[in-house]
């Protein structure tokens, strides 16, 4: 049993950083500039028909289309930024709220048109199959994802502590009107969240694409996951978002294996729940 | 004491490593105007939400006719009969002059009709009878800082607490304030005024209290307080309070 | 006011003489279920339009009266309408725990709050054999009567029913806007601290609004149980269904009186027909033109399609 349940924890912990992952985007964007992206986890199944539809059309495996689908995630962002975050910047939280639930389901009924209600999955990838650490099994895939969603919050921590314009981006987030007085484009600062908070998610699509199933749906349950770990790090906070992950993704396989596997989901929403009477500035959080 | 409509003991409220306010104590009875003065970030709107109850006081003691009220909510101490209004003045965006006063009429005539009839009385007596279906925003400054105090005096309440009511105001403008406070003294109402605006307040006051960074430094009628020297350092720093005081002794 | 009261009286005339000249059924049943979403959605509109507080869980109450109906008819015997009755005070219930706690938050906290809430009674409600876990419950047959809640021959007495619901929603929703309730709601709305300033309780009308909003949507649960005569977790508690109800009012006009109701003569026939005529291939094209709809109402008309009709409202 102690088998399994060190396997659990693993796998607690792998997945953990892919939530990190998802999440740093929601939270930079709220960081800067108050909105919730309730749209964030259709992006991610977004990412994940491009990454498969690369490897059926083209033959891609997803390690090498990951730079295409981040680019093009990027892109998406910025797109986003400019045609339907900009014109609701200082709207009222209600038509931003449903600004970006428009665009949830907006993405997802494109998805369904084009690519119907079918589970797909990509069958042989480059990190199929399991090994062995320290008699414990882990996929092939889940660990790559895992080092990926790590190497990814890495430089994104890097970009906003170590480059002029990551620290642009955070003197934004700040205090916008400052940051204007000395010359910081805001606007264009804001496109860059969108842009990178995007294009992670594209990233996390493209690993979790070699061994997650890819449907209209999909993005929902991370969505929410990710939701869990904003709040529980901190909405604004990208080192909180990346320890958050972790524990969240603790709770989830634990809470499964502890009780049940049908309810992990309710746990980790109790988790929510609990941060936000309890500590609502979660781990890190600012506001 | 007993006849204290307020009585403000010790208090004390703190920010972090901030004493906002430091053992503040003074008392008003019915009637009075009392103006709050004092240089800024002296901590008088921190005081005015320690009464009003927008924040609890961390020491010391408010009581309000006889009864404590230091660790209430700021909707049960309307209901109690105190009233304020905020220093930058704050508008319900989707709403009229009317509908503006109605809100704080419901507090004792829940209603509607008798609402708005008690309402457009109140209009009346502030001045609005012809701008009641204009909406709240669209009124200029001065305007909307009286209508923000009609709105709480709908409310019913024995004390007003105004907080710089007169800011930005011109000659004109200040005088019809002046004005309005005094009536509303007519009215009953026990009035504590934060004021910059020297030449509205000290006319009209019947005692003022002084705050100089979270400290009570002086309290008296208004011509005792103008030349107290603690009040003169706190605005115009302690070398010319000293050079005054030197002159005024050798003559 | 009195205009908007002419155009509504003017409109439930045509909707109760409908039936006389209606032959299809599958057309009566699009209108009932454009009614009990416009229901529905008035009752989100309490919430969500006149206090502010967007919830994306309403369709808790639905699932709850929809399933206190059937567990008290199935096992219990009791009759459908006590049962509604039951229904709406587990609702008012539910509203009072979650509301309670969940009112302290702001803005976006709560909207995920009644999210995680929904999505947690979905769990629950999934896993919990007592009332046929995923599954779901299929309704006693009763012989047709109103006193049984249930009609076997035809959808017209339902469509009555439903129509009165209707009435009773626009009626409370014309009495909340016209009472200190509305009054107070919008000035809670606007801004919590001043009407606190004002001695207004915001945590109380909260939850009244709230309260008023889960019986409303609780009375449709139950109706609809009794109408299609089988609920499972996905038909009666789906987050999507939570914010079909209020993409409702948003597109009819939040906060408006009649907005639901034009929200959902939009919304409900975009949904169904296209399931209908387009089938398969259409799939999802609904979502695109009603997610489009959405957002640009959101960007440039949030006063939402209601707006078009009534010029200079109050």
């Amino acid at each position: 049993m102690e088998g399994v349940f060190t396997q659990t924890l693993v796998s607690g912990i792998l997945i953990g950083f892919v939530y990190a992952l998802i999440a740093v985007g929601l939270t930079m964007i709220f960081g800067m500039m108050d909105i919730v992206n309730f749209a964030h986890g259709e992006y991610l199944m977004v990412a994940m028909y491009f990454a498969y539809w690369f490897f059926v059309l083209f033959g891609m495996d997803p390690l090498y289309s990951l730079p295409l689908v981040t680019v093009l995630l990027f892109l998406l962002g910025v797109i986003t930024y400019y045609v339907f975050i900009r014109p609701i910047i200082n709207a009222p939280m209600l038509s931003q709220i449903f600004v970006t639930f428009g665009i949830l389901i907006l993405l997802r009924g494109v998805a369904q048109y084009l690519w119907k209600g079918d589970y797909r999955m990509i069958p042989q990838t480059l990190t199929s199959g399991n090994v062995n650490i320290f008699g414990v099994y882990v996929g092939v895939s889940q660990l790559v994802a895992a080092a990926g969603a790590i190497i990814c919050n890495g430089l994104i921590f890097w970009f906003l502590k170590s480059t002029r314009m990551g620290m642009a981006m955070e003197a934004v987030a700040e205090d916008k009107e400052s940051a204007r007085l000395m010359g910081i484009n805001s606007d264009r600062m804001f496109a860059l969240a969108w842009g990178i908070g995007i294009a992670s998610v594209g990233v996390a699509g493209s690993l979790l694409s070699s061994f997650y199933y890819v449907f209209p749906e999909v993005g929902s349950n991370f969505c929410l996951m990710a939701f869990v770990v904003v709040a529980l790090g901190g909405f604004g906070s990208v080192p909180g978002a990346f320890i958050a992950g972790i524990v969240v993704g603790l709770v989830e396989v634990l809470s499964g294996y502890l009780i049940a596997p049908s309810l992990k989901f309710m746990f980790v929403l109790l988790l929510y729940l609990g941060v936000v009477f309890i500590r609502p500035q979660g781990f890190m959080g600012r506001k | 004491m007993s006849s204290d409509i307020l009585v403000v003991d010790n208090v004390t409220k703190r920010f972090g490593g901030l004493t906002a306010n430091a053992n503040i104590s003074f008392s008003m009875k019915e009637g009075e105007i009392i103006g709050l003065i004092g240089p800024n970030g002296a901590g008088k709107s921190t005081l005015f939400n320690c009464i009003s109850c927008f924040y609890n006081a961390d020491g010391g003691r408010i009581v309000f006719k006889g009864q404590e009220i230091t660790r209430k909510d700021p909707e049960s101490i309307c209901r109690m009969g105190i009233g304020r209004t905020f220093q930058i003045v704050r508008m319900f965006k989707d709403m009229n002059v009317l509908e503006s006063i109605m809100i704080g009429a419901f507090l004792r005539n829940p209603k509607r009709k008798e609402a708005q009839a008690r309402s457009e009385e109140v209009a009346g007596i502030f001045r609005f009878t012809d701008k009641l279906y204009l909406k709240a925003t669209s009124l200029t400054i001065s305007e909307q800082k009286r209508l923000e105090v009609a709105r709480v005096f709908a409310t019913g309440p024995k004390i007003m607490l105004l907080d710089e009511m007169m800011a930005g105001l011109n000659i004109h403008e200040i005088k019809e304030s002046v004005e309005l406070v005094l009536r509303l003294r007519e009215m009953g109402i026990t009035i504590v005024l934060v004021e910059h605006v020297m030449e509205g307040i000290m006319p009209i006051a019947n005692r003022v209290v002084v705050l100089d960074y979270g400290e009570k430094i002086a309290e008296g009628t208004p011509d005792e307080v103008i030349n107290n020297e603690k009040v003169i350092g706190a605005y115009f720093g302690q070398k010319y309070a000293k050079r005054r005081e030197n002159k005024t002794r050798i003559q | 006011m009195r205009k908007d009261l002419l155009v509504f009286i003017l409109f439930m005339c045509i909707l109760a003489v409908v039936p006389l000249f209606l032959r299809d059924a599958f057309l009566c049943h699009i209108l009932i279920m454009i009614m009990m979403y416009a229901t529905m959605s008035i009752g989100w509109n309490v919430i969500g339009g006149y206090a502010g507080q967007v919830s994306f869980g309403n369709a808790a109450f639905f699932g709850v009266g929809a399933y206190t109906t059937a567990v008290l008819l199935m096992n219990y015997n009791v009759n459908p309408w006590l049962g509604m009755l039951a229904g709406c005070v587990l609702s008012v219930g539910l509203a009072v725990v979650v509301g309670y706690p969940c009112f302290r938050l702001r803005g976006h906290y709560f909207a995920i709050a009644t999210i995680a809430v929904g999505e947690i009674m979905v769990v629950i409600f999934t896993n919990w054999d007592y009332v046929g876990a995923a599954v779901g419950i299929y309704m006693p047959i009763l012989e047709e009567s109103l006193t049984n809640f249930e009609f076997h021959s035809s959808k017209i007495p339902y469509y009555y029913i439903i129509l009165v619901m209707l009435l009773v929603a626009i009626a409370v929703s014309y009495f909340i806007e016209e009472s200190r309730l509305g009054y107070y709601l919008r000035a809670i709305k606007d801004d919590p601290d001043g009407a606190r300033s004002l001695g207004i309780d915001i945590q109380k009308y909260k939850m009244i609004a709230f309260s008023i909003s889960a019986v409303l949507t609780s009375i449709c649960g139950t109706f609809y149980g009794q109408y299609v005569l089988y609920i499972h977790p996905s038909s009666t508690m789906d987050l999507m269904m939570s914010i079909h109800l209020c993409i409702i009012a948003l597109i009819g006009g939040i906060g408006k009186l009649f907005g639901p109701v034009v929200g959902a003569f939009v919304f409900i026939p975009l949904m169904e027909l296209t399931r209908v005529y387009l089938g398969s291939e259409g799939q999802g094209i609904d979502m695109i033109i009603y997610s489009l709809l959405v957002i640009m109402i959101a960007i440039w008309r949030p006063q939402g399609l209601w707006a078009l009709f009534s010029k200079g409202d109050k």
